[in-house]
């Protein structure tokens, strides 16, 4: 019993950070309905401002303390607030989850940069000292951090759920809620009410992220934020646990985590494949996978209660709709020719580097096409794609090794394999949908890098060979302009695959599906099964592509594998466009020349990638069709009017000609203006 | 009550010039103008479709128009934020379901009081609201979600009947209800009527609103078909629609009216 209040003590700090991040998660949603993934990257800000502040600048910890969570992270709050959800206040749960997916990838990558600090935070105290004992409970020794830690959790959570509970404010908030449109008719102002409940949020996040440091002990690394990903993943399963609802329950379900992870920590032994610290690693996901599957009421979270839902503007029309059909044409062989072009430059005059880069894009755009698969015509929500490319290309490589297989059959094997689970995935989280499928498999790609990408079958966190194929007398290994021509090959395969479920029955299924769940069902679609088949085919392809990567790159580890990757592949095709195989390649191909471009001309600001993806993804708050979808709408709506112009005047020069073309300008001006 | 015809000196609760409105590509409305004069009731009726339902969220702030202006008591409103239009004395009971179903009912009116009449009122007002419908008084610590329909009506009535505002916009405020207690929700408007409101019932149970109402207007695809007295709205809805209250099953110009 005392060996279990020895473990069970020190958890509480923990918790207790854990419990602010939940509570600052299920304040946002409420108030704004976004369920703030970025909330990670807003304590990592408070984090390093405080430590920036106190270590570089010698500022008395108490201004820093003002200064990083009183000042910046609620101007960061409301930063989110003006220039992104406040733009979006009617996209989907999932459109909002995208946008502070950018916001998560970018941030933490964009502040080291800013200010130009690339130290790891070292800042050991706040308010107490933590190297001093202050107390012994149970015949534990608290330490001043872990005191303050507690001691500031507990009486900011009370003061916000008086607030909540008792103050004409909190009455607002909870009918802001409910729905903006009917407090806006009691008179009250909606947007500033989202708005506060963003800057109180946004205080939490930074307090979370301050409280962090003294627990540390100076272990953060600002380029690693993982740690800050872990809290959030923390922060997120207490959240669930309180079905996004209940701040006290969030507040004890954070604390209880804190606790079981230390518990953990403390009996396992340190050997065999449950060792601690791979079961600590995978912890945080599969209590988080647990919750999502069990609460049940958590599946109601996302159910629109807003009456007033009517109000907002259908979505745009797609920009085939007003495509001129005279356009076709030219549009075909323009398109053709582009290709036969790039194929013949590829193979021939192109300098060997950008002959990589271009066959990487190609390869990216495979694993790119699987989220065409899941996200746009699925209209679901995968953030484990990277993982399932992981899966292929480990497998792909085991078996290289051991069993000397071609690694091209390894790749179909590692595809399979990758297929399987994504099967798997899909008819255990049978019962999600949107959000909470998106949260599901955010998970699993958390435990593949935690645990699965470790075991010693599955490459065992260290480097694997995926040896370049080798097909009768053409070898791939001697430089990569054969290789860019079996990429081409495995692309077109796919792309016409991806063709085909688009225009085959399980795309108009699935087209039924997205439109309304319940009419669909009432048709006899089963939900389930057009899941289950379509992450499948997702799933398959990302393990094939991941495979090929693999043997692109030759040696790859876990780490290539990320499940940031995940997220900013994520972003990046729905940035591009998730519904068409041309987003998917225009994703993939762009990614990869923009990475040489930023690796060739500007070495020094590594991490600037992902901050431009992500920038991207908040364009996808005013254009959720994607960037080329909105350029294709746009110039083809320029071009039919173009058109319309020259009809007319040849109309007017021939003569009154009652039966004369239709305009064909419908939708996009309306999105644009 | 003000004689409709009194003339252009008399500055009109409500007056409409020319409003048009779109959601998205869709436009419901054409080129609608009417008045709504100070005291009076006038009644927006029209088939399912016809954009009555637009016309209210248009002057009320939740959609935005393309075109025209709406002026409150002499104020230009039209492109004002729907929390200032209710701050200027406009209430809108939107169709379905109009209250937080998560608060409380006694929490439902305390919102409602608190920005309209301050703090120390709010106690007095709902004093007020519970002895005209008792049946409130008795659920206040209730969820509002919880309520039968009907009681939800009422309750979106008793927030407006406590504290009457000057104008009341109502739309299909007897839409699923019994006929019994359609008959308590009238009861209920024209004892509002009486506080001092103006009132603009949009309705598709033309015989209920052509009943209270002192003019009519009616409208068709988008666009004002005819207006005039109430008592001659029923021989104009014949000539016009081909039938007492014909329900056009033509194509609908709004999509979204209902939900």
């Amino acid at each position: 019993m005392s060996h279990f209040l020895d473990y069970a003590i020190p958890g509480v700090p923990y918790g207790c950070d854990f419990a602010l991040m939940a509570v600052g998660l299920v304040l946002t949603f409420r108030a704004t309905g976004v369920f703030n993934l970025a909330f990670g990257a807003q304590a990592f800000t408070g984090a390093f401002i405080f430590d920036l502040l106190v270590t570089a600048h010698h500022v008395n910890q108490w201004v820093a303390f003002m200064v990083a969570v009183l000042v910046v992270s609620p101007l960061l709050g409301l930063a989110f607030d003006r220039f992104l959800f406040r733009v979006i206040p009617t996209a989907s749960t999932t459109a909002k989850v995208v946008t502070a997916l950018g916001l998560l990838i970018a941030i933490p990558q964009a502040i080291p940069i800013i200010f130009r600090n690339t130290t790891s935070l070292q800042t050991t105290g706040f308010w107490l000292d933590p190297g001093h004992v202050y107390l012994n409970l149970a015949g534990s020794p608290v330490n001043g951090g872990q005191l303050s830690t507690t001691v500031v959790t507990l009486a900011v959570a009370a003061a916000l759920v008086a607030m909540l509970r008792f103050t004409a404010f909190g009455l607002e908030m909870r009918a802001v809620v409910e729905s903006r449109r009917l407090a806006q008719l009691e008179g009250i102002n909606s947007k500033r009410t989202a708005a506060w409940a963003w800057v109180l949020s946004s205080v939490l996040a930074g307090l979370a992220g301050v409280l962090m440091l003294p627990l540390s002990g100076g272990n953060l690394v600002p380029s690693q934020p993982l740690q800050f990903t872990t809290l959030l993943v923390f922060g997120l399963t207490a959240a669930a646990v309180a079905s996004v609802r209940s701040i006290p329950i969030a507040l004890v379900a954070g604390i209880g985590l804190g606790i079981l992870q230390n518990l953990i920590t403390g009996y396992l032994p340190n050997s065999s494949i449950l060792s601690a610290q791979n079961v600590k690693e995978a912890l945080p996901f599969a209590v988080l996978a647990g919750v999502l599957l069990f609460n049940r009421e958590l599946r109601t979270i996302e159910v629109s209660s807003d009456p007033l839902a009517a109000c907002d503007p259908p979505p745009p029309l797609p920009a085939v709709a007003i495509r001129d059909p005279r356009l076709s044409v030219p549009m075909t062989w323009g398109f053709r020719l582009v290709v036969v072009g790039f194929l013949v430059s590829a193979a021939t005059w192109v300098p060997d580097y950008w002959v990589t880069a271009l066959a990487s894009g190609l390869v990216l755009s495979v694993i790119f096409l699987s989220i065409t698969l899941i996200t746009g015509m699925g209209g679901w929500l995968s953030l484990c794609q990277a993982s399932f490319a992981g899966l292929g290309a480990f497998t792909a490589g085991e078996l290289a090794a051991h069993l000397n297989l071609p690694v091209l059959l390894g790749a179909l094997v590692g595809a399979l394999a990758a297929a399987t689970t994504g099967a798997v995935i899909a008819l255990v989280a049978a019962r999600l949908s949107g959000l909470l499928l998106a949260l599901f498999t955010l998970a699993f790609a958390l435990f593949a890098d935690g645990l699965l990408f470790n075991l010693s079958w599955l490459g065992g966190g260290n480097t694997v060979v995926v040896p370049r194929p080798q097909i009768g007398p053409v070898d791939f290994s001697r430089g990569d302009r054969n290789f860019l021509g079996l990429a081409f090959v495995v692309l077109v395969v796919c792309a016409i695959l991806v063709k085909l479920i688009q225009r085959g029955t399980t795309g108009m299924v699935l087209a039924a599906l997205r439109g309304s769940p319940t009419a669909a069902a009432s048709l006899g679609i089963s939900m389930l099964r057009q899941r289950v088949i379509i992450f499948t085919l997702s799933a398959g392809m990302a393990g094939l592509g991941g495979a090929l990567y693999g043997s692109l790159l030759v040696r790859v580890s876990s780490l290539s594998y990320l499940y940031v990757y995940s997220l900013a592949f994520v972003v990046v095709v729905i940035t591009t466009g998730s519904r068409s195989v041309e987003g998917a390649v225009n994703a993939g191909m762009s990614y990869a020349v923009l990475l040489l471009i930023l690796q060739t001309y500007f070495p020094h600001y590594t991490g600037l990638e992902p901050i431009l993806f992500a920038f991207g993804a908040m364009t996808y708050a005013a254009h959720p069709e994607g960037i080329v979808e909105y350029q294709k709408t746009r110039w083809l709506n320029r071009v039919a009017r173009a058109l319309q112009a020259l009809d007319a005047r040849r109309a007017r020069t021939a003569g009154p000609d009652p039966a004369g073309p239709q305009p064909a300008t419908v939708g996009g001006d309306i999105s644009g203006a | 009550m003000t004689d409709p015809a009194a003339g252009p000196a008399a500055v009109p609760i409500l007056d409409v010039a020319g409003l048009s409105a779109s959601y998205g590509t869709f436009r419901a409305l054409f080129d609608v103008s009417f008045r709504v004069p100070d005291g009076a009731v006038v009644a927006l009726l029209g088939s399912n479709g016809a954009g009555k339902s637009t016309v209210a969220r248009v002057v009320s702030g939740l959609v935005p128009s393309t075109a025209g202006t709406v002026h409150l008591a002499g104020t230009d409103i039209t492109r004002m934020a729907a929390n200032r239009i209710a701050g200027q004395g406009l209430s809108h009971v939107p169709e379905g379901r109009a209250i937080f179903s998560s608060l409380t009912v006694e929490e439902n009116l305390t919102l409602a009081f608190r920005r309209a009449a301050g703090r120390k009122r709010i106690k007095d007002l709902l004093g007020r609201a519970y002895l005209a419908f008792p049946i409130l008084a008795e659920r206040r610590q209730q969820r509002a979600g919880t309520l039968s329909g009907g009681q939800q009506r009422i309750l979106s009535l008793a927030k407006v009947l406590a504290l009457p505002p000057r104008l009341l916009i109502v739309d299909e405020l007897s839409l699923g209800l019994a006929p019994v207690i359609v008959d308590a929700v009238y009861d209920g408007l024209a004892a509002i009527r009486d506080a001092g409101s103006s009132i603009l019932i949009v309705e598709q149970q033309i015989d209920r609103a052509l009943g209270l109402a002192d003019e009519a207007v009616l409208l068709a695809k988008g666009s004002v078909a005819w207006s005039g007295l109430s008592g001659e709205a029923a021989a104009a809805m014949d000539a016009i629609l081909g039938g007492h209250g014909a329900v056009d099953p033509g194509p609908a110009p709004t999509e979204h009216e209902e939900n």
